[in-house]
């Protein structure tokens, strides 16, 4: 579907991690979207197959909030941002795409870590 | 009568952009409420002219305003508009302006799904709401296009961008990367439909000249033509000079040359103000003098005079002016004489005729000397200074300046000439040529033509003095000109033959005076002779009278004798 095919690659060891284990993430939308929705399920789905029970998805609505958008360099909605483990990682987009969520976010290579 | 008052009429909102000279090209600044796209190649001066209009309009006329930098950050932007006064940190807590860095970089941004801009929206809402902004820019939005993918997404999110500050009223202003054979490397042409401004910078012969034109304005009249601006200090002056009509008005004031013979020559008193004089001549023939009188003249007046020169400094012409007894120095320290001091090949031609109006602008002086107009052409071609000093001949006019034109004539060039085609511009052309004769240069200056007033068709000899500039009257005559010690030794000539007739005159007028007076004694003579006559012919008369009185009185006595008697009267018919 995309015709993007460079994706930032920055599959490196993590072990100097202080706290490997838990995932902070957020995302940002506007409104109750049917994107919105979807982007948001589709995460909760990742989430759950790869870090069950050591993530934290916090959802945040920028029409309520829109100072945020600053702090988080916001454009395009959604965004994902991976707050932690750093570094700082952000992905657009509803998240659709699985293979390339888990290639985005080091996803896999923690599943396979833990 | 009453109802001719025109309805009112429903003109385009404009802002004022309070860029000086871009308000008076666009009568009143950018449309308001509607996008603005001001585009160009790298280093034009788009991002400068879009935070000077952010700027001025958050300063000069309380519309707050969001700048959304998409290249520079905050910092940055502080520094900039700090180098042209404003004091950013200061409008920013104030709540006049807010700057928005918005940061796309690719490498930690993974595009994944459908996503629109909403959250680029909702940045700039904020912004706008937080500060009641009027004014928005958005320096330079392509840097979206390059970061993110979706190129389809990207366009339409932008369209609706536009739209959706149009809808919100915003002024705003998007500046665009000049593509090739496009004026914006995305086509951001085709979104803003209102307002489209083209900066250019161009370097032609090793010059670089800024231009500035306003393609396309939709519904209001705009200039069209490309017009010179500057970046300097005080940020961007666009020069609306092209547009020079030529309705000015003209003053019958006269204002002193400073040189009293050549005020004479100019039977009235000198120069009208706000003419132009042009004085031509070859080298060492003493043209700068004649402006140093002129500029002189002026501030001893009172007035301000500007002095352009383009081949000496301000402290060489100060000096060599004072050897020639002209101090100007006092009258610099006064702030009302200025120079400035630039090669023509320091810029090109239009930016010094921006830069020329720029300071007159500030100046505001009565009297401008350019001294010579006639290099400025190696700063571009012939045409080119011509077409640029119409137009400062125009400008000048128009503010009623006296504008004093040097020209140098070359030796190879017809000495009643100029190249730049001056002539036929210029109200009033003196004309200083050198004179060789006996051995000797000397100088000599006439009025070639001075429109609107009598003028003498006198050549005078010009002589530089410790005094200043003097004109003395040349002879003239069946040997030509003459002039320096020719004059001289033809002045004592003159004198000598004067007086030889002027004593032959007494002698004259002595012998007539003998003769008079030998014939009035003549005339005294001859009246008494005939008082004589007359004394004896009148008693001889009376005698005369006399005798006959007596005749006729004895006869009268006779007859009445008879008559007594008897009557033999026979002389009495019965």
């Amino acid at each position: 579907m995309k015709r993007k095919t460079t994706a930032p690659k920055r599959l490196r060891p993590r072990s100097a991690k202080p706290k490997p284990n838990t995932w902070t993430l957020r995302l940002y939308v506007a409104g109750q979207t049917p994107r919105s929705l979807t982007a948001f399920a589709n995460l909760k789905k990742l989430c759950e197959q790869h870090l069950a029970g050591r993530y934290c998805i916090e959802v945040v609505d920028l029409v309520q909030q829109p100072e945020l958008g600053r702090v988080d360099e916001i454009v395009a909605l959604p965004t994902l941002v991976r707050k932690l483990p750093e570094p700082v990682k952000r992905l657009i987009g509803d998240l659709s795409n699985f293979d390339r969520v888990r290639l985005g976010i080091d996803l896999i290579e923690h599943s396979l870590a833990s | 009568m009453a109802k001719r008052t025109p309805p009112p009429r429903k003109s385009l909102q404009k802002a004022p952009t309070g860029i000086s000279g871009f308000d008076v090209i666009t009568a009143g600044g950018l449309p308001a409420g509607r996008p603005t796209l001001v585009c160009g190649s790298a280093g034009c001066g788009k991002s400068l002219f879009a935070a000077e209009f952010l700027m001025r309009g958050a300063v000069e006329f309380d519309e707050p305003g969001v700048l959304m930098t998409f290249e520079e950050t905050a910092a940055d932007i502080e520094k900039n508009v700090a180098s042209l006064g404003f004091d950013l940190p200061r409008l920013i807590a104030q709540k006049k302006i807010v700057i928005d860095h918005v940061r796309i970089d690719r490498s930690e941004i993974e595009e994944n799904g459908e996503y629109d801009l909403e959250g680029l929206f909702i940045r700039l809402g904020h912004a706008i709401d937080t500060i009641g902004a009027k004014r928005v820019v958005l320096d330079t939005i392509e840097a979206l296009f390059s970061g993110l993918n979706n190129q389809a997404v990207l366009r339409s999110e932008v369209r609706r961008l536009f739209a959706w500050l149009k809808d919100r009223g915003m002024t705003t202003v998007i500046t665009g990367e000049r593509g090739d054979g496009t004026l914006t490397r995305q086509g951001l042409e085709e979104y803003v439909s209102d307002c489209v401004i083209l900066l250019d910078h161009r370097v032609s012969g090793q010059i670089s000249t800024r231009r500035l034109r306003v393609i396309k304005y939709r519904g209001t009249t705009h200039g069209t033509n490309e017009y010179p601006f500057l970046i300097d200090a005080e940020g961007i002056s666009v020069m609306p000079i092209t547009s020079s009509g030529m309705d000015y008005v003209v003053s019958n004031e006269r204002i002193s040359s400073g040189i009293p013979e050549l005020d004479a020559l100019l039977t009235g008193g000198g120069y009208y103000r706000g003419s132009t004089i042009l004085l031509s001549g070859t080298a060492g023939t003493g043209k700068t003098s004649v402006a140093a009188h002129l500029a002189e003249a002026t501030c001893r007046r009172g007035e301000r005079c500007l002095f352009f020169s383009f081949e000496e400094s301000p402290a060489q012409i100060i000096r060599n002016m004072r050897s020639i007894g002209i101090n100007l120095a006092p009258h610099v320290k006064a702030g009302r004489l200025a120079f400035h001091s630039a090669r023509p090949t320091m810029h090109g031609l239009e930016m010094h005729l921006v830069r020329m109006h720029k300071m007159i602008e500030d100046f505001k002086p009565s009297v401008v000397v350019l001294d010579p107009v006639s290099n400025l052409q190696s700063a571009g071609t012939l045409d080119d200074s011509t077409s640029m000093l119409v137009r400062l001949i125009d400008h000048l006019r128009t503010h009623q300046i006296t504008g004093f034109f040097v020209s140098l004539t070359r030796g190879r060039d017809a000495i009643e000439s100029t190249e730049e085609g001056l002539s036929s511009l210029v109200d009033t052309w003196l004309l200083v040529r050198d004179i060789e004769l006996g051995g000797e240069r000397n100088r000599a200056l006439y009025v070639l033509k001075s429109r609107g007033m009598a003028h003498s068709n006198q050549i005078r000899e010009f002589l530089i003095t410790a005094q200043g500039v003097k004109l003395v009257p040349a002879y003239l005559g069946a040997a030509g000109v003459l002039t320096g010690s020719a004059r001289l030794s033809q002045e004592a000539k003159e004198r000598a033959e004067v007086t030889a007739v002027e004593s032959e005159v007494a002698r004259r007028r002595m012998t007539l005076e003998h003769r008079r007076r030998a014939v009035e004694a003549q005339i005294e003579a001859l009246r008494a002779g005939f008082r004589a006559e007359n004394e004896e012919l009148s008693r001889a008369l009376a005698t005369e009278q006399a005798r006959v009185d007596q005749i006729t009185a004895d006869r009268a006595r006779m007859a009445a004798n008879r008559h007594a008697g008897t009557r033999n009267g026979d002389n009495q018919s019965p």
